[in-house]
C-alpha cells in the first residue's frame, strides 16, 4: 500500500464518523473566531438553545472592522461599532477567550494564532474566514468555513466535511537575491491559475520551501486560497518546532516532549501519492506584481502588461479586458511606468516583522515619493507593533514619510476608515486585487513588502533588486 | 432550513469567470450582524452606479442598465447561471445569503470555489456543476430566448431545458438528501454525540497537549 500524505495523516487522525458516501465528521482542535462571521453562529445557538461543546479550543479577536488610529476613542462607525460590540458579549457570555481592541495581543487573526502558540502543528485550524490556510506552514490543516460551520464547530466541535485530492506544489533550488515567499507564491498562483488547486490541499515542498522562515512560510501558505485549495500544508521541521517552543499556548515540559516525538511524522511518506505535482524552478521566479483584478493576473516587474488580443481562451480574454478596464491599464505598458497614489503594508500575508524589517531595509534613509497621498503600515498584532517599536523600525518609517498605525486587517479589504476613493492606484501587500476589494472603484497591484517599500520611495513601480 | 426538490425558474446568466465573493457582496455589507436583508445589495458595486452603505434605502440608487441584473427579462430570475470558479476568494457566507434574498434557489457553473459550494448547501441553495460545453450552450440558449426557464430536480439529479434536453449532474448522497429534507446539519452531527466523546477520549490519550485545560 502506498505511503501517505501529510494531509492523509492528520485528516485521518481526526475522523470521527464516516456517512456511506464517504462524508466525514472530522473533529477540530482549534476553532478561531473573528467578529464579521461569528455574530449570525452565536445568535444560532441561542436561538437552539445549545451551549458551546468545548469553549478551551477557542480563541476570538477582533480584526476587521477595528480603526488603526485613535483607538482609545472606540469605534467612530456606528456600524463597525455594534460587530465589534456583539462579538465582546459572545465571548463574555459563552466563556470564550478573546483578545479584545485594546489588548496589547489583539491583532489579524492569522498573525496572532502562531504568535500566541494557538496553532500547533498536527491540528485541525478552522476560522471563519478564507485565509485560515496561514496556519498549514506549522503541518496543521487549516481552512476556512462559513458562519454556518462556525456554528456548527461551536455546537459540536466537529464538521461535516468531504476529503479533498493531494496536490504537490514542490518549489526546487534556490530564490534569487531580493525575491521573496510573495513572489514564490504570486508566481504559482500565475503559474497554477486562481482555480489550480480547487479540491485539493496543497503541499508546499522543496528545497526553496525548506529555506523559508516560518513567517515567510506562512506568507506561502496564506495565498494557498487565492490558487484555489482550502488550505496548504507544509511538513514540520526544526524550523516549525523552533518557532512554536516558548509560544504561551504551546505544551511545556513533560507534554512537550510527547508533542515532539508525535510532530517527528508529520511529513508525507516517501512512498505517498499525490493527485497532481507542479514543479517550479525557485531561480526562474522574478519580483511579481499583479497587473488585474485576480492574483493570477500577475507578471514579473520586468515585464509589460500583458494583451489579451494573444490570449486563445475568449473566456479568459474577456475576463483579461475586464480587468484591464476596470484596472485603468493598457497592454505594453511597462511595470514600472505604473504610477501610484497610495502604498499599504499590512495584512494577513504580510504583515510580521520580518516583512516590516525587510520593507524598513529598504526605506532606511530614504523618502516617500510626492505623488503618493498615502504610505500606510499596519503592523499584524499589538505584539509586532511593541517589537517592531523596539527595534527602532516606525523611526524608519514615519522619517520616511509613513504612517505607523495600529494592528488589523486595515486597507487590505478596508471595513474600517482604511480605504482607497474611487480610482486610486495602490501598491499592497495583501492577498486580494479583486474588484473593489480595498474600496469601490480603488486599484490594487498585489507585491511583496520590499516591492511596496521600493515602491513607495519611487512613487512607481521599481524592481527591488536595482536599489543598492 | 428550506427543502430542495424541484425548483422551474428563469435563469439569469452571468457571464463571467472568476466572479469573487466580494464582487457578491462587497465588504460594507458584512458588518451587518443579521442572516437576512443582503438581497438588496447583491452584486451592489455592478448593480448600482453609486456607492452602496448598509442601512441605506435602495430602492431609489441610480441602476446600471448594462448589469445583466437590471435587465427586465431576468426580473423573475431564481437560477443563477454562471463561469468557473463562481463564489472565488473570501468564506463570507453574506454573499450565499445574498444571492438567497434576493431570490435565487440554484447556481449552475463549471466548477465553483469549495468554501462557496458548502455554503451554499447549508442555506438551501443548490450548487450545481456541468461540463463547460453544457454552460456555453445554456448562455447561447438563454441568450436567444426571453423567459428561458430551465427546471431542476434534485431527486433525479437532473438539469431540463424547455425543449427537454436533460442533463445529469453529480452530488454528493449525504448533501442530497439533507438538501432533499431540509435537514439541520447540527441536530444531525449531535446524534452522534457518543461518537464524539469517544473520539475524544482517544484522541485526549494520542495527543494531551490538545486537552491542556483538563
Amino acid at each position: 500500500m502506498a505511503g501517505k500524505t501529510l494531509y492523509d495523516k492528520i485528516w485521518d487522525a481526526h475522523v470521527v464518523h464516516r456517512e456511506p458516501d464517504g462524508t466525514i465528521l472530522l473533529y477540530v482542535d482549534r476553532h478561531l473566531l473573528h467578529e464579521v462571521t461569528s455574530a449570525q453562529a452565536f445568535e444560532g445557538l441561542r436561538v437552539a438553545g445549545r451551549s458551546p461543546w468545548r469553549i478551551d479550543t477557542a480563541l476570538a479577536v477582533p480584526d476587521h472592522n477595528v480603526p488603526t488610529i485613535d483607538r482609545a476613542r472606540g469605534i467612530s462607525d456606528p456600524v463597525s461599532r455594534v460587530q465589534v460590540e456583539a462579538l465582546d458579549r459572545n465571548c463574555a457570555e459563552f466563556g470564550i477567550t478573546e483578545f479584545s481592541m485594546n489588548d496589547i495581543r489583539q491583532g489579524i487573526v492569522h498573525v496572532i494564532g502562531p504568535e500566541q502558540g494557538a496553532t500547533l502543528p498536527g491540528m485541525i485550524v478552522v476560522c471563519g474566514d478564507s485565509h485560515t490556510s496561514t496556519h498549514g506552514a506549522f503541518g496543521a490543516l487549516a481552512f476556512g468555513i462559513g458562519t454556518s460551520e462556525v456554528e456548527h464547530v461551536l455546537a459540536t466541535q466537529c464538521l461535516i466535511q468531504k476529503k479533498s485530492g493531494n496536490m504537490r506544489v514542490s518549489i526546487d533550488g534556490e530564490l534569487g537575491p531580493g525575491v521573496t515567499a510573495k513572489d514564490m507564491v504570486l508566481a504559482i498562483i500565475g503559474t497554477i491559475g486562481v482555480a489550480g488547486g480547487t479540491g485539493q490541499t496543497f503541499e508546499f515542498t522543496g528545497d526553496a520551501i525548506r529555506a523559508l522562515s516560518m513567517e515567510a512560510r506562512m506568507t506561502v501558505c496564506n495565498m494557498s486560497v487565492e490558487g484555489g485549495a482550502r488550505a496548504g500544508l507544509i511538513a514540520v521541521d526544526e524550523k516549525t518546532v523552533e518557532y512554536v517552543c516558548g509560544r504561551p499556548l504551546a505544551p511545556r515540559g513533560r507534554l512537550w516532549d510527547r508533542a515532539l516525538v508525535a510532530w517527528g511524522d508529520l511529513k508525507s511518506d516517501d512512498d505517498a501519492v499525490f493527485d497532481k505535482t507542479v514543479h517550479i524552478d525557485a531561480a526562474t521566479i522574478k519580483p511579481q506584481v499583479t497587473w488585474g483584478t485576480s492574483p493570477e493576473l500577475v507578471v514579473p516587474v520586468d515585464a509589460q502588461v500583458p494583451d489579451p488580443a494573444d490570449e486563445k481562451d475568449p473566456v479568459k480574454r474577456e475576463w483579461m479586458q475586464r480587468a484591464l478596464q476596470y484596472m485603468d491599464l493598457r497592454p505594453g505598458v511597462a511595470i514600472t511606468d505604473i504610477a501610484l497614489d497610495k502604498v499599504f503594508i499590512g495584512s494577513c500575508t504580510n504583515a510580521r516583522i520580518e516583512d516590516l524589517r525587510a520593507a524598513a531595509g529598504v526605506v532606511r534613509g530614504r523618502k516617500v515619493a510626492r505623488n503618493l497621498k498615502l504610505a500606510l503600515v499596519v503592523p499584524g498584532s499589538g505584539l509586532i507593533k511593541q517589537q517592531a517599536e523596539d527595534e527602532g523600525l516606525d523611526r524608519v518609517f514615519k522619517e520616511a514619510g509613513f504612517e505607523w498605525r495600529d494592528a488589523g486587517c486595515s486597507m487590505c479589504l478596508g471595513m474600517n476608515a482604511d480605504h482607497l476613493q474611487p480610482g486610486e492606484r495602490c501598491a499592497s501587500t495583501s492577498n486580494r486585487n479583486f474588484e473593489g476589494r480595498q474600496g469601490q472603484g480603488g486599484r490594487t497591484h498585489l507585491v511583496s513588502p520590499a516591492m511596496a517599500a521600493a515602491a513607495a520611495i519611487a512613487g512607481h513601480f521599481v524592481d527591488v533588486r536595482d536599489l543598492n | 432550513m428550506e427543502k430542495f426538490e424541484k425548483v422551474t425558474g428563469v435563469v439569469l446568466p452571468l457571464d463571467r469567470s472568476n466572479v469573487d465573493t466580494d464582487s457578491i457582496i462587497p465588504k460594507q455589507f458584512l458588518k451587518s450582524i443579521r442572516r437576512t436583508g443582503f438581497g438588496p445589495n447583491l452584486f451592489d458595486a455592478w448593480r448600482y452606479l453609486d456607492q452602496g452603505e448598509p442601512d441605506r434605502d435602495n430602492s431609489g440608487r441610480p441602476l446600471n442598465p448594462d448589469f445583466v441584473l437590471n435587465d427586465p427579462r431576468y426580473r423573475e430570475a431564481t437560477i443563477l447561471l454562471a463561469r468557473d470558479n463562481f463564489g472565488c476568494g473570501s468564506s463570507r457566507e453574506h454573499a450565499v445569503w445574498a444571492l438567497q434574498d434576493y431570490g435565487f434557489r440554484a447556481t449552475i457553473a463549471p466548477s465553483f470555489a469549495d468554501i462557496f459550494y458548502n455554503n451554499c448547501f447549508k442555506n438551501g441553495i443548490l450548487p450545481i456543476v456541468l461540463d463547460t460545453v453544457v454552460v456555453d450552450k445554456l448562455f447561447g440558449e438563454v441568450d436567444a430566448s426571453t423567459g428561458y426557464a430551465l427546471k431542476i430536480d434534485l431527486a433525479a439529479q437532473t438539469v431540463a431545458t424547455p425543449t427537454g434536453e436533460t442533463f445529469e449532474f453529480d452530488v454528493d448522497e449525504f448533501r442530497r438528501h439533507c438538501l432533499l429534507n431540509g435537514l439541520d446539519d447540527i441536530s444531525l452531527t449531535l446524534q452522534h454525540a457518543d461518537a464524539i466523546r469517544a473520539f475524544e477520549e482517544r484522541h485526549r490519550g494520542e495527543a494531551p497537549w490538545l486537552f491542556p485545560n483538563e
